[in-house]
């Protein structure tokens, strides 16, 4: 730590940063706008002018931009200086003389960061009488409202989105004082991180469309913390709500998982909550053959006892989209021996040496911080755009570590960002790419491969040889270009300090998975500990491996023989996990089928009791992400009559009384869950339990400033209502709770006095992007003995016969799309719209020799089903795959990759 | 002593003179242009509403008694789809007017607003909503501002140069 | 045995007649207060607003009854009986009219002075029964207040009784027959009236309630009709001073043309209002002032009005 003197006064700052982010983490206010703590320092705005002396007696000192000066040891400067603050106001003033008059009409005001630095300086009139100069909008798609007419030319977004998303189509045109910032035309932002726009940018250029709908200032907004939903990373978020209406989503900065940015399928994908499809009331079937009606609570109670009179013949199928406790809940009511896990089987098997892996760890089990701060890394087989958007993101910077360490040898410090990047100009640290398609992190590549599965999976045991002769050894023929990779990967991975093997289980490949360990665990062999990060397909995937239970052919074995009376099943369309016509045998072959869950499915269609469960948004609950952080997601839409967790109504079912459930609340239903599995333990630490208090207070969901109290329910009862209770969280329906911050886990608002935008983050930390005060929320379940412990042995990676372009069959495999193929998301509209249409992709030479033309139609059948898809031509994709896409509404549920008869459709 | 007998004398003086109690029904008192009494919505010179739904009223309010909700139409004008008062709860304060933007939500000398149902009190939209511009004469929100609406494209603004082409490097 | 038939009716007459009084005091004091401060006052129900007493009898009789938790429940129901029955009480010596007293005593100022010292009690016992600091406090004030401004109360009547040569009040007021006590008394009618002023505990010496102090004083807790009674009680007080200022130092019914009774009532009358416009007019001191003024002023002339008149009426004897 260094000592810097702010106004004649020592401080301990710490010499790596700039002056600008040591007084920020010192709790002073200095206005800034194009530092961002994630993308550093470019020194353009020029507000964050302060005075540097030179010593002691230097009385004059130079006006200096706070953020392009180090904070070395003996560092002298004033923010208090008249000079600099004059200096600041007329920057303000200066940015300000073309910022429209727009504040009220502008989505960003109150949570304004021009507004804060505006106010900060004290600029408060306009002496500029002159024309201002304007600027056409562009749509920019159904996520981002564009408004140029605001833009203070801080370059932030630039700079985000290119340089740090790698994103190409935004970007500053024209000159002078008519600088632009936008796409080149009108037309759909391409980046899936462009929502960060919103939160990076400092003022209301980009704004959040969906938010616009139903638009609420940032102050009327209950918030909680929240857990995305969309994906198996466990990106940390707040949600807004208003009115019983979720309004929005936002970042929620964690240190080691999201950072500062989010993807915008978490981000935009929020809407489903209040889809038309949602389930709000229960109904039941009371004859057979009838139609379901909706159901007073007694008769429920009635019938649902009534169903469950037999428990040996009572199954549950679980979900990996409901939280650890809900899953919990339902296998402790229907007994161990008939809890089955809601993933197909294949998902279940993959997951189940998935966990195998992770508990053996042949690598660290890396969180997304560690995962950008790797020097080497290879992708095998996971089109992590996709399937774990915010891990590309985390990939790109991974890609920028090894040209840091020239920096570093330059003495040019990490926050400069200007002049790194100019030294670093494209050099990119080593990233080996090993798809079945391209991929839209292609452009970072050092090198990328095609291949089938199977020969990922070859291919990756054959580096894992090349690094550790004892790995085992793999017959087959590779892929021609294969040994380049190997020999490429090899000499980069065992020349990286921190080298990291991505994979995971969308391609439906265990070979691949074990392919990946071993090079993980062949690095380590070598001396080169590596972390091996391992993707999954939904929110709670890794947490229903974690509880175990059977598998979805077993329930339907069991039905088929008669032994099922019940089913009851959890927050889940088992019709996008199984063939249609096993889901069908099943559902009929089983007399009372009883659906818990939020939206109406087919499998919902097909129940005899429907009972509505609540989303993220309206419950509590636990989600363990991909490297087994449990995370604690807390309600914010107030509690419905009907609409619940589904532990709670669990908790009734088991005892068959709504007064006294099995569970009284969430920590009943978590301490259960442990004395059950103790390995969970880490659950309970997760976030605070109900009976936590600051002072004797909960903390509050609206904000201080929260408006409207006295009139939003006017309208129906002049009355106020009692505020709804929360028994199962610290926090409450209410303005009224603890004014400070609370611990790390219950931050559900970024606001400190003074800073009323997303800025204040940095008013929650410590040091300037480090953990939240009080130590990052989450709790890591599964953490490997040791990094560099012998490390268990090899997996056997049973890789098919399948070769590429064998026989008269295409291969088809499994597509991803980051907006449709996960379920929920899928059904926001502003997701829906960028949802692309279904179509099979395969390679140009396989679609001559058929022979079909691009959009020509073709019947694809695939164990025994057809599929009439359109056709896109996709030169990446190598003969003999046919690449389908996966999760797609409307697209019943295959199990991928498998052979598939393609004929054209004339 | 003798100042004590004093005020008791003048006080009993006070006995023989006019009084000023004004007799409410039957007399009116005067009340100033700019008292804070019922709140009303008014209307821009144009006809248009004048509240563009900002929610800073709301947020002024000190015993949140109001509550909107904004809306857009179809050139991206905002208004709001909702707007109420709870008069039961308003202390006539006259915060939402001094923060209220563009001069749409004014307090007008009216103070006669007993109700026998407290429901009674809470005032929609249509309840609030007057054709005419109240105090303020003259002021547009939407002249000023720069956000395009049905009518008003980009640089017809008040004091607006018309909009630039960022594709030309000319000055 | 008509003489008894005529003492009930008298008593009936006289509890109705004073308790309605009360009630209409509180009409008078509202409206002379408004008058005073050039207002208007109640106006509104009924003529000139008359009827503003039922409706605030009606008002008192149906508000909750709040008896609070906190309180010793039979004192502090028992407090606002006692000023009730101590006011109506010392109503029986006063002469109203030639042979128109319930009871003729011989020791009536006596009587009286006993009774007024018996009624402090109900403030002494309602502030303590009340069991809130408030209540304790206005309490505390009253029977310092009490101690002190009775003994010169007393000491201000023995001259009238020197002069009358008797303790009956009829007795008293057939002595001014000659001249109103109000010529040789004047000092002690003086230390008579703030004494009563005192007694009353009306302004400008309501200590034991002082709003702007001690919330309501002694009756703070109390609600209904037994905050009723004091309020009662208080105007039913004043009415038993003024009657006494009457019958001790203006001659009582003695009057030319009118009949006596009309002379005893527009004498009582005008002293009401003196005390109404007393509260329009004087700030209330502050305590320890007003028990300086008491024991360093009041006392000594007290003293020099009784040994002067007892001085003047040895040397007319002799």
């Amino acid at each position: 730590m260094a000592t810097i003197y702010i106004d004649q006064r020592p401080y301990a700052a710490d010499p790596r940063t700039n002056l600008l982010q040591a007084s920020l983490a010192l709790g002073f206010d200095l206005p800034y706008f194009c530092w961002h703590p994630a993308l550093g320092s470019v020194g353009a705005c020029r507000q964050c002018a302060v005075k540097q002396f030179r010593d002691e007696k230097d009385k004059h000192g130079k006006i200096v931009m706070a953020c392009m000066v180090p904070a070395l040891e003996g560092t002298r400067l004033s923010i208090d200086d008249p000079e600099a603050r004059e200096f600041r106001a007329a920057v303000v003033e200066w940015l300000m003389t073309n910022h429209p008059h727009d504040c009220p009409v502008c989505d960003e005001g109150g949570e304004c960061h021009l507004q804060d630095v505006t106010v900060m300086t004290g600029h408060a009139y306009r002496r500029y009488r002159f024309e201002k100069r304007t600027f056409r909008y562009q749509d920019l798609g159904p996520f981002i409202s564009h408004e140029m007419n605001r833009c203070i030319q801080c370059y932030r977004c630039v700079r985000f989105y290119r340089d740090y998303a790698g994103g190409r189509d935004l970007d500053a045109f024209a000159a002078h004082n008519h600088v632009y910032f936008g796409r080149h035309e009108d037309g759909v932002l391409e980046s899936e991180f462009s929502g960060n726009l919103v939160e990076v940018c400092p003022t209301g250029v980009f704004t959040d469309k969906t938010l616009k709908r139903h638009f609420t200032r940032k102050w009327d907004l209950q918030s909680a913390p929240s857990i995305c939903t969309h994906c198996a990373l466990g990106c940390n978020t707040i949600a807004g709500e208003r009115g019983g209406v979720l309004r929005r989503i936002l970042n929620r900065y964690h240190h080691d998982v999201n950072g500062y940015f989010l993807c915008d399928r978490g981000r935009f994908g929020y809407e489903f909550v209040h889809h038309l499809r949602r389930i709000r009331r229960a109904s039941a079937r009371l004859a057979p053959g009838e139609e379901r009606r909706e159901i007073a609570r007694t008769a429920l109670r009635g019938r649902l006892a009534a169903l469950l009179t037999n428990p040996e013949r009572v199954i549950g199928i679980g979900s990996p989209r409901a939280s650890l406790e809900a899953n919990f809940a339902l296998r402790t009511l229907v007994g161990a021996e008939r809890f089955f896990q809601g993933a197909s089987d294949r998902e279940c098997g993959l997951l189940a040496e998935a966990l195998r892996i992770m508990r053996a760890g042949p690598g660290r089990i890396p969180s997304l911080r560690d995962v950008a701060e790797s020097d080497a890394v290879l992708v095998l087989g996971e089109d992590v755009t996709n399937t774990a958007p915010r891990l590309a993101l985390a990939l790109r910077q991974a890609v920028r570590q090894q040209p840091l360490l020239q920096a570093d040898r330059m003495n040019i410090p990490r926050w400069h960002d200007r002049a790194v990047r100019d030294l670093l100009q494209d050099r990119r640290g080593p990233l080996f790419l090993g798809a079945v398609a391209p991929t839209r992190i292609d452009d970072i590549a050092t090198r990328f491969l095609r291949a089938s599965p199977e020969n990922l999976a070859r291919l990756g045991c054959a580096l894992a040889r090349r690094i550790d002769g004892h790995a085992p050894e793999e017959s087959g023929v590779l892929p021609t270009d294969a040994a380049a990779f190997i020999e490429e990967a090899a000499a980069a991975l065992l020349a990286a300090k921190r080298p990291l093997v991505v994979a995971g289980v969308s391609l439906g490949s265990a070979a691949l998975l074990a392919a990946a360990a071993n090079v993980a665990r062949a690095l380590s062999a070598a001396g080169r500990p590596a972390a091996l990060s391992l993707v999954f397909p939904e929110a709670n995937s890794l947490g229903t491996a974690l509880l175990g239970g059977g598998r979805l052919s077993e329930a339907f074995a069991a039905a088929a023989a008669g032994r099922v009376e019940t089913a009851i099943i959890l927050e889940n369309d088992i019709y996008r996990r199984a063939a249609p016509r096993d889901v069908d045998a099943f559902l009929r072959s089983v007399p009372h089928v009883v659906v818990l869950d939020t939206l109406a499915h087919r499998t919902a269609d097909a129940a005899a009791v429907v009972l509505p469960a609540g989303t993220f948004a309206e419950t509590n609950g636990t989600f363990v992400n991909h490297e087994g952080r449990a995370q604690r997601f807390f309600q914010v839409l107030p509690p419905d009559e009907w609409v619940r967790e589904s532990w709670r109504w669990l908790g009734e079912l088991a005892t068959g009384s709504q007064t006294a459930p099995a569970w009284p609340n969430l920590d009943a239903v978590i301490a259960a869950l442990i004395a059950e599995f103790p390995e969970l333990a880490g659950v309970r630490r997760a976030a605070p339990g109900a009976d936590f208090r600051v002072g004797g207070q909960k903390i509050a969901r609206a904000s201080r400033r929260f408006s409207g109290r006295t009139a939003q329910h006017a309208n129906l009862d002049v009355s106020e209502p009692k505020p709804p209770d929360d028994p199962d969280s610290p926090l409450s329906y209410s303005m009224e709770g603890y004014p400070g911050q609370p611990p790390a886990a219950l931050v559900n608002l970024f606001w400190s006095p003074g800073w009323n935008s997303v800025q204040s983050v940095n008013k929650f930390q410590n040091e300037i992007a480090s953990p939240l005060a009080g130590g990052d929320p989450g709790v890591r379940l599964l953490e490997p003995a040791s990094a560099d412990a012998a490390v268990g042995d090899y997996f056997p990676s049973p890789i098919g016969a399948w070769e590429d372009g064998s026989g008269g069959a295409l291969l088809a495999v499994p597509r991803h799309h980051i907006f449709g193929s996960e379920e929920l998301s899928a059904l926001a509209p502003g997701v829906a719209e960028r949802m692309p249409a279904p179509c099979a992709e395969m390679n140009p030479d396989d679609a001559r020799a058929l022979p079909v033309q691009e959009g020509g139609l073709v019947r694809v059948t695939i164990d025994g089903r057809d599929l009439v898809l359109p056709v896109r031509l996709e030169a990446g994709l190598p003969r003999g795959l046919l690449s389908i896409p996966v999760g797609l509404p409307d697209l019943p549920g295959l199990d991928l990759p498998a052979a598939a008869a393609v004929k054209g459709v004339p | 002593m003798l100042s004590i007998l004093k005020s008791v004398w003048l006080v009993f003086l006070h006995l023989f003179r006019r009084k000023i109690t004004i007799q409410y029904p039957e007399e009116k008192a005067y009340l100033a242009p700019r008292y804070r009494g019922r709140i009303v919505l008014t209307r821009d010179p144009d006809g248009g509403e004048r509240c563009v739904a900002c929610y800073l009223c709301a947020v002024a309010c000190p015993v949140d008694c109001i509550a909107l909700g904004a809306t857009e139409d179809e050139h991206g004008r905002r208004y709001p789809e909702f707007f109420r008062i709870n008069f039961s709860r308003c202390i006539n304060c006259g915060f939402c007017e001094e923060a209220c933007p563009t001069y749409a939500i004014q307090l007008i000398p009216d103070v006669e607003m007993a109700e026998y149902q407290r429901q009674n009190m809470v005032y929609e939209k249509k309840d609030l909503l007057i054709d005419g511009e109240g105090k303020y004469h003259g002021y547009n929100f939407y002249r000023v501002a720069g956000l395009a609406i049905g009518g008003k494209d980009k640089g017809e603004a008040e004091k607006e140069s018309p909009p630039v082409d960022p594709k030309s490097l000319l000055p | 045995m008509s003489d008894v038939v005529f003492k009930l009716v008298l008593i009936a007459t006289v509890l109705l007649v004073i308790l309605h009084l009360a009630g209409f005091l509180i009409w008078v004091e509202r409206r002379l207060l408004a008058l005073l401060q050039d207002r208007l006052g109640p106006n509104r129900a009924g003529p000139l607003g008359l009827f503003i007493i039922v409706a605030d009898i009606i008002k008192i009789f149906t508000k909750e009854d709040w008896i609070p938790p906190f309180i010793d429940k039979p004192v502090f129901v028992a407090a606002p009986m006692i000023i009730m029955v101590t006011a109506l009480l010392s109503f029986a010596i006063v002469p109203f009219a030639p042979g128109a007293v319930i009871l003729d005593l011989d020791i009536g100022v006596l009587l009286f002075l006993g009774l007024s010292s018996m009624g402090i009690y109900n403030v002494i016992l309602a502030g303590w029964a009340s069991n809130n600091k408030y209540a304790l406090l206005g309490g505390l004030r009253m029977a310092a207040q009490m101690f002190s401004y009775e003994v010169f109360m007393g000491l201000s009547l023995m001259g009238v009784v020197t002069l009358a040569g008797s303790f009956n009040l009829s007795a008293i007021v057939h002595a001014q027959r000659e001249g109103w006590f109000i010529v040789p008394q004047f000092l002690g009618f003086l230390i008579f009236f703030i004494a009563a002023l005192g007694e009353t505990h009306r302004l400008p010496f309501d200590m034991p309630e002082a709003e702007s102090e001690l919330i309501a004083g002694y009756h703070t807790e109390y609600s209904s009709m037994k905050f009723g009674m004091f309020f009662v009680g208080e105007y039913i007080s004043v009415t038993l001073f003024s009657a006494l200022m009457t019958t001790f130092f203006f001659g009582g019914w003695l009057g030319p043309v009118l009949p006596p009774l009309a002379w005893f009532c527009v004498k009582t009358a005008g002293f009401i209002v003196v005390f109404i416009v007393l509260r329009a007019a004087l700030p209330r001191p502050r305590y320890d002032q007003l028990f300086a003024f008491g024991w360093k002023f009041i006392l000594p002339a007290a003293l020099l009005n009784l040994v002067v008149t007892g001085a003047l009426v040895l040397w007319k004897s002799s």
